[in-house]
C-alpha cells in the first residue's frame, strides 16, 4: 500500500512568499545594525523610517549623526546589495540547472564566476568598454560568463545528452584557467585595479557597496525573473529532456539560447559588483525545491527571496566573526556550501 | 490520409543514413506498429515525426498540413508522445507531470484553471493513478511512471499518440497493461514495438524496418511469416494462428532444434 502524500500539487506559495518578504524586510533592518559598530535595531529602524516619504516624521529624533552615516551610507547599501546578489545568484543557479538538466550546476562550480572575473579584470586592464563608464565592468563580466557557459555546455554535451562528469570536470578546469588569468592580471597591475584585487574576485566581497552599484544588478534581476516566470512551463519541460520538451511544444533550441543569455547576465552583472560568491546558486535552489517542489513557477520567486536572505546573513557573519577585521563573504559560503555540494553529489550517485 | 510520411531521410553521421527514404502513412483510428531489429531506424523515424530530430529531406504531413513548418506548439497540439525519457532528475509530483500535458494549450502567463485540473484528474483516473497523484514521480516503479506519461499524453488532447518503444524495459505484465490501455483509448496510435507477439496482438497494420529502410508493410498476419522474420531478424520461427486470440503467435526456434524433425511432425 502506498502512503498518499496530500495535495502538494495545489501547494499554495502565496503565504510563503508573504512570510519570506517579511523576513527579508526584517533582515534589511536588523542586518543594517550589525557590524563592528553596532546600532540597536530600534535605532536603525527609526533611521530608515525617517527617510520614508510621508510617514518619515513618525521616526522622531535622538540618534547620533555617526549612526545615521553608518546605516545609510555604509550598511544599508551593503545589505541591499547582498539581497540583490543573493537573489541573482540563486536565480542564476536555477536557470543553469534547467539548462544542463542537473541540480549540481552553479555559476561558481561550473567556472562561470571565474570566467566573468577574468574577463572583468582583462577589461579593466585594457580599458575595454571604458566608454560605457561604470557599466564597462559589468559588460566584460557578462561576456566572460557567456563565453564560459557556452564553452562548458558544448563540451559536456555528448550525443545530445549532458554528461555530468564532463560538466563538473570541465567546470573545474575552466575555473582554474580563469582564476589563473585573474591572478596574473591583479598581481601584475595591483595599483591600476584598486579595490578589485585578486581576493575580491575569488572570494567575493560586499564591502565596497555603494548605492550607485545597486541599480544595474537590481534591474537585471527583475527583468530576468520576469522573463523566466513568463517561460516557467518551458523551464519545467526542459527538465524532462529535450525530446519530451519538443513533443510538448517547446522550441528547445531557442529556450536554451535564452537561458544562456539570462544566466550570463545574472552572473556577469552580479560578479562585477561582488566578486565570486560561491555555492549560493547551488544551495538555495536545492532547498527551495525541497520546500516547494520542482515547478519553476514556485521555485523562482522563493529561491530569489531565500537567496537574498541567506547572503545578507552570511555577510553579517563575515563582518562579525573576526571583527574589526572582515572575512570575505565568499569564503563563508564556500565553507557552508562545499559540504552540501559533496552531500548532493553522493546523493545523485545513488541515483536517488 | 491522416499522417503521411514521404521519402524521409535522416543521418546521424554524413553518409550513414539511419532512416533512408522512408515513406509510410497512418489512417485515422488505426493502431500502426513499426517493428525491426535494434538499430533498424524505427526509433529514429518516430523521432523525426515528432520533431526531436530534424530530417534531412522528405516531408511529414498531418491532415494535409506540413508538420515541419508548424510551430512546436502547433505540432504538440496534434500529436502526443510517450518516449524513452522517463528519468527526471528533479522532484515533481505525479499530478504535476501529468499537468505538463496542458502546456501547449497555454499562453505565457496562463496558470492551470479548474478545467485543466479536471482534465488531469480524469486522465489519471483512466490510468488508475488517481490515488498516487500527490506522490513524487521519482518514487514510482517503471510501469507506474509509464502510466503517468501516458496520462500526460492524454491530457495533451491530441489526435495522434506516438509510442517510441515505451515498453522496452518493462516486464511483460506491464507491457501488456500499457498496450491494453492504449488500445482501449480509441485514439490513432503509431508505435515502435520490440516484441513481435505484442505487435501481432495489438496492431492493425505493421511496418517493418531494416538498416534504415522500410522493407515490408501489411497486416500482422501478412508480415509476420517465418520467411519474413528470417529475412529481417535472421531467426527461425514457427507462426501459428492462436485459437483463443485469432492473432498470429510466433515461437522462436533455437539453432539446436532440427528443422527436419519439426517438419516430420515431431512437434506439431
Amino acid at each position: 500500500m502506498h502512503l498518499v502524500r496530500k495535495e502538494p500539487a495545489q501547494r499554495r506559495i502565496g503565504p510563503m512568499i508573504v512570510v519570506l518578504v517579511i523576513i527579508s524586510v526584517a533582515s534589511l533592518i536588523l542586518a543594517s545594525g550589525l557590524g563592528p559598530v553596532s546600532v540597536a535595531p530600534v535605532t536603525s529602524f527609526r533611521i530608515l523610517l525617517s527617510r520614508m516619504p510621508v510617514i518619515g516624521s513618525l521616526a522622531g529624533e535622538g540618534w547620533e549623526q555617526l549612526e545615521e552615516n553608518i546605516i545609510l551610507g555604509l550598511r544599508l547599501p551593503r545589505v541591499c546589495l547582498g539581497m540583490v546578489v543573493g537573489a541573482s545568484l540563486s536565480v542564476c543557479g536555477v536557470t543553469m540547472q534547467a539548462l544542463v538538466r542537473n541540480s549540481l550546476a552553479d555559476p561558481f562550480i561550473l567556472g562561470v564566476s571565474s570566467g566573468a572575473s577574468a574577463f572583468a579584470t582583462l577589461g579593466m586592464l585594457f580599458g575595454a568598454f571604458s566608454f560605457l563608464g561604470t557599466y564597462s565592468l559589468s559588460i566584460s563580466a557578462f561576456l566572460g560568463a557567456a563565453v564560459t557557459i557556452i564553452f562548458v555546455y558544448s563540451i559536456s554535451r555528448i550525443r545530445g545528452r549532458m554528461d555530468i562528469t564532463q560538466l563538473l570536470l570541465s567546470g573545474v578546469a575552466v575555473s582554474m584557467i580563469m582564476d589563473g588569468v585573474t591572478s596574473i592580471i591583479t598581481l601584475s597591475a595591483p595599483n591600476a585595479l584598486g579595490l578589485h584585487n585578486a581576493e575580491f574576485w575569488m572570494s567575493g566581497s560586499l564591502a565596497g557597496a555603494r548605492w550607485a552599484y545597486l541599480g544595474l544588478p537590481f534591474l537585471v534581476l527583475i527583468i530576468c525573473i520576469a522573463v523566466l516566470l513568463a517561460n516557467h512551463r518551458g523551464l519545467d519541460l526542459l527538465l524532462l529532456g529535450d525530446e519530451s520538451a519538443v513533443s510538448l511544444g517547446v522550441n528547445v533550441r531557442r529556450l536554451q539560447k535564452l537561458l544562456v543569455l539570462l544566466a550570463s547576465l545574472l552572473a556577469g552583472v552580479t560578479i562585477a559588483v561582488s566578486g565570486s560568491i560561491g555555492f549560493v546558486g547551488l544551495m538555495v535552489p536545492h532547498f527551495t525545491r525541497l520546500l516547494v517542489g520542482g515547478s519553476h513557477r514556485r521555485v523562482l520567486p522563493v529561491a530569489a527571496l531565500l537567496g537574498g536572505i541567506l547572503v545578507v546573513w552570511v555577510d553579517v557573519a563575515a563582518r562579525l566573526i573576526i571583527a574589526p577585521e572582515e572575512l570575505p563573504v565568499g569564503i563563508l559560503t564556500a565553507v557552508i556550501g562545499g559540504p552540501i555540494f559533496i552531500w548532493m553529489l553522493r546523493k545523485s550517485r545513488k541515483g536517488a | 490520409m491522416y499522417l503521411e510520411v514521404k521519402d524521409l531521410t535522416y543521418a546521424y553521421r554524413a553518409g550513414q543514413e539511419a532512416v533512408d527514404h522512408v515513406s509510410m502513412n497512418v489512417e485515422k483510428g488505426e493502431f500502426v506498429g513499426v517493428i525491426g531489429p535494434n538499430g533498424s531506424g524505427k526509433s529514429t523515424l518516430l523521432k523525426c515525426i515528432y520533431r526531436a530530430l530534424r530530417p534531412e529531406s522528405g516531408s511529414i504531413s498531418l491532415c494535409g498540413e506540413d508538420v515541419l513548418s508548424m510551430s512546436y506548439r502547433q505540432s504538440a497540439l496534434r500529436m502526443a508522445v510517450v518516449g524513452q525519457e522517463h528519468d527526471i532528475p528533479f522532484d515533481f509530483t505525479v499530478e504535476e507531470i501529468a499537468a505538463m500535458g496542458r502546456s501547449p494549450h497555454k499562453r505565457m502567463f496562463d496558470i492551470d484553471g479548474r478545467e485543466d485540473r479536471q482534465i488531469v484528474a480524469d486522465a489519471l483516473r483512466k490510468l488508475g493513478m488517481e490515488e498516487l497523484s500527490g506522490r513524487s514521480f521519482r518514487s514510482l516503479s517503471g510501469g507506474e511512471k509509464q502510466r503517468v506519461l501516458i496520462a500526460r499524453a492524454l491530457v495533451q488532447e491530441s489526435d495522434l499518440l506516438i509510442l517510441d518503444e515505451p515498453t522496452n524495459h518493462l516486464d511483460i505484465g506491464y507491457q501488456l497493461q500499457i498496450l491494453e490501455l492504449v488500445k482501449g483509448l480509441g485514439v490513432t496510435v503509431l508505435a515502435a514495438i520490440h516484441d513481435l507477439n505484442l505487435a501481432a496482438l495489438y496492431c492493425d497494420r505493421l511496418y517493418v524496418m531494416k538498416d534504415g529502410k522500410m522493407v515490408l508493410e501489411g497486416r500482422p498476419e501478412e508480415v509476420l511469416t517465418p520467411e519474413e522474420i528470417y529475412r529481417v531478424y535472421g531467426v527461425r520461427s514457427l507462426v501459428e494462428r492462436n485459437r483463443m486470440t485469432g492473432k498470429s503467435s510466433i515461437t522462436f526456434l533455437p539453432e539446436h532444434i532440427d528443422l527436419q524433425e519439426l517438419e516430420s511432425g515431431h512437434v506439431a
